[in-house]
């Protein structure tokens, strides 16, 4: 049923749908709407037989969702930011053990200095950890992808992270189609695992493995990454026929056709990145949008297909590794590396900075020219960073610049001197 | 596309004043977007809360930084915040005041502005008058429904029965009602409270 609805709120009436056995969580901005709305529900008893768990930290509810996980149940949870790198050893773990946990990452920026709006950097601090990590444009995606995600894992026994940006998706109203509870028991059946912790047939899982046998271990978490990749256009094709509306798959390609210059990015920033294409389209610029919805496993051959008769390639990224540039544009680059393709990385939206047409618009139009600079920090307010290199160089301290940047701005800051 | 602002306080229900809106534009059978502004969000502290309705799917993330419309919940922000920034020239304004725009020292924004598209509503004390709370987010909507045409009154009260139950949702829609036929009847920029 159509809704005009909050994304969070979407997430959980889905994953409801979804019928999670154990849904464990500690609340963090901006994924507490998701959490409150699911621990109404099992509170009133909508979700029987769900179970509830209230865990002291970011770090036990992922230990408890591996736990729930092993026993054979249906588990969800939902993190951001510090919360991520707080249970990133679990995180890991959960993607070692082949379980099927379904977890929402509402993009958030990691600190210091401390920042609770939206970014990718805590999606990019988990990219190697072996889940599958999935990135939504709008929160009818965000929804839909809960339905593909359990089914995914459970079909290829892995972890799936589903991306959402934090505020811009999760607070924002928005129309979304939302299934009735036969469409998705038809789509999605139950969870029958490979394996289960039963105290009647004891089994240990977690074995320590030694040099004899942990690359064939890892080697095999890759060749279960690759099988996911297979599936993950299977079960989207599976979605559109069961629910009428396609969401999800590996890419989503927006005008290519004879594109010239391709514009690729990750989640929410892809509407806004549209509009500006549409209007440069008019203008008679051969531009095009290449969304990225499942980043990890990378697609590589479908991002090679999509961009084959590509001349330049812009990444717009909300999040790059510092010291070195893009993180999707080395991914992305990769592709065409046999070509002389120009990938251009466009970092952006840094910590909740409004990413507007008007500053993507020069950008792309200067990309089209062959003008852009291979690393551009868009709307980066230079006099202010020029000010503190010229303190940097002046008078040599250990310590952070937050606090003189914000001076500068005339922010309230604490004053370290 | 159009593009709606929304000014207040934290705790006079401004994020929700966008959600309504955007829930009366989807009962009208429509496309809308409403988010808020993301800060560290205090009772008393200016907020800022948008809403887009259009014909066609709404992709843009961005701020509304261009609004077709401002809702200002608190005239006191007039000394504060740079309400009117990017406002359109053909752009309407409501503002929440028992006051004439005159005597809160609106006349230059008057000057730039098509003077039947400002108006002030004593949103506060209608909502006083009929929920007991001086909460005016959903009385507001009645009167931006009028001023505007945007959205239907019947929408906005759809949108105000699927939030608020019981005497909180009657006493809106009445309150709402109300500032829908005092903005849609004056021609004056003062409209008087019932019960002044």
């Amino acid at each position: 049923m159509l809704q005009q609805i909050e994304g969070s709120r979407a997430v959980a009436e889905m994953v409801a749908l979804c019928r999670p056995e154990v849904v464990c969580a500690y609340p963090i901005s901006p994924q507490t709407h998701i959490i409150e709305a699911l621990g109404a529900k099992v509170k009133r008893g909508d979700l029987a037989p769900c179970e509830f768990i209230n865990v002291e930290s970011e770090f036990a509810a992922m230990s408890v969702a591996i736990g729930a996980s092993a026993t054979g149940a249906r588990v969800y949870t939902a993190t951001a930011s510090q919360g991520l790198l707080f249970m990133i050893e679990a995180v890991y773990n959960a993607a070692g053990l082949g379980l099927p946990v379904v977890m929402t990452l509402a993009n958030r920026a990691i600190g210091a200095p401390i920042n609770i709006w939206n970014d990718h950097s805590d999606a990019m601090a988990a990219r190697d950890t072996g889940w599958v990590q999935l990135f939504a444009e709008t929160n009818q995606e965000a929804a839909d992808l809960h339905a593909q995600a359990f089914r995914l894992a459970e079909a290829v026994s892995l972890p799936v992270m589903v991306c959402m940006d934090g505020f811009i998706l999760t607070h924002a109203i928005e129309r979304v189609d939302l299934p009735s509870q036969e469409q998705v028991d038809a789509f999605l059946p139950g969870y029958r695992p490979r394996q289960l912790l039963d105290p009647a047939e004891p089994v240990s899982i977690g074995a320590m493995v030694g040099p004899e046998a942990f690359t064939e271990v890892r080697y095999l978490a890759h060749v279960r990454q690759l099988e996911a990749l297979e599936r993950i256009p299977e079960i989207a094709a599976e979605f559109c026929g069961h629910f009428g509306r396609c969401s999800g798959g590996l890419l989503r390609p927006y005008r290519l056709d004879g594109a010239e210059l391709v514009v690729v990015a990750l989640g929410s920033v892809l509407g806004t990145i549209k509009d500006t294409v549409d209007a440069l389209r008019d203008e008679g610029a051969r531009v095009g949008v290449l969304g990225i919805t499942t980043f990890r496993p990378f697609p590589a051959e479908a991002v090679r297909a999509a961009l084959a008769d590509v001349r330049r390639v812009v990444v717009v990224e909300k999040a790059f590794s510092i010291g070195h540039g893009g993180v999707l544009t080395a991914d992305v680059a990769g592709t065409v590396s046999d070509r002389a393709v120009p990938v251009a990385t466009v970092v952006a939206g840094l910590g909740g900075r409004p990413i507007t047409r008007a500053s993507l618009r020069p950008v792309f139009q200067a990309a089209a020219a062959g003008r852009l600079e291979p690393l551009t920090f868009l709307d980066l307010d230079r006099e202010v960073v020029e000010r503190e290199l010229a303190r940097m160089a002046s008078r040599h301290r250990s310590g952070p610049t937050a606090e003189n940047v914000l001076r500068d701005l005339g922010a309230a800051g604490s004053k370290i001197l | 596309m159009f593009q709606v602002r929304v000014h207040g306080r934290g705790g006079q229900g401004v994020v929700t004043a966008a959600e309504l809106l955007s829930v009366a534009a989807f009962a009208d059978g429509r496309w809308a977007q409403a988010f808020p502004s993301f800060g560290s969000e205090r009772t008393g502290a200016p907020v800022v809360a948008f809403c887009r309705i259009g014909d066609t799917e709404i992709r843009t993330r961005e701020p509304v930084t261009e609004p077709d419309a401002l809702i200002v919940q608190d005239a006191t922000l007039l000394q504060q915040v740079n309400l009117f920034a990017g406002l359109r020239p053909d752009g309407y304004v409501l503002l929440n005041s028992a006051r004439r725009l005159e005597e809160l020292g609106l006349a230059e924004l008057l000057g730039r502005l098509r003077r039947d598209r400002v108006r002030a509503v004593p949103a506060t004390d209608l909502a006083l008058q009929h929920t007991g709370r001086p909460v005016p987010n959903a009385v507001l909507l009645g009167g931006f429904a009028a001023i505007s045409q945007v959205v239907s009154l019947e929408a906005v009260i759809t949108a105000i029965r699927g939030r608020f139950r019981g005497p909180v949702a009657d006493g809106n829609v009445a309150a709402a009602t109300d500032a829908y036929r005092l903005v849609g009847r004056t021609e004056e920029s003062r409209i008087h409270a019932p019960a002044d």
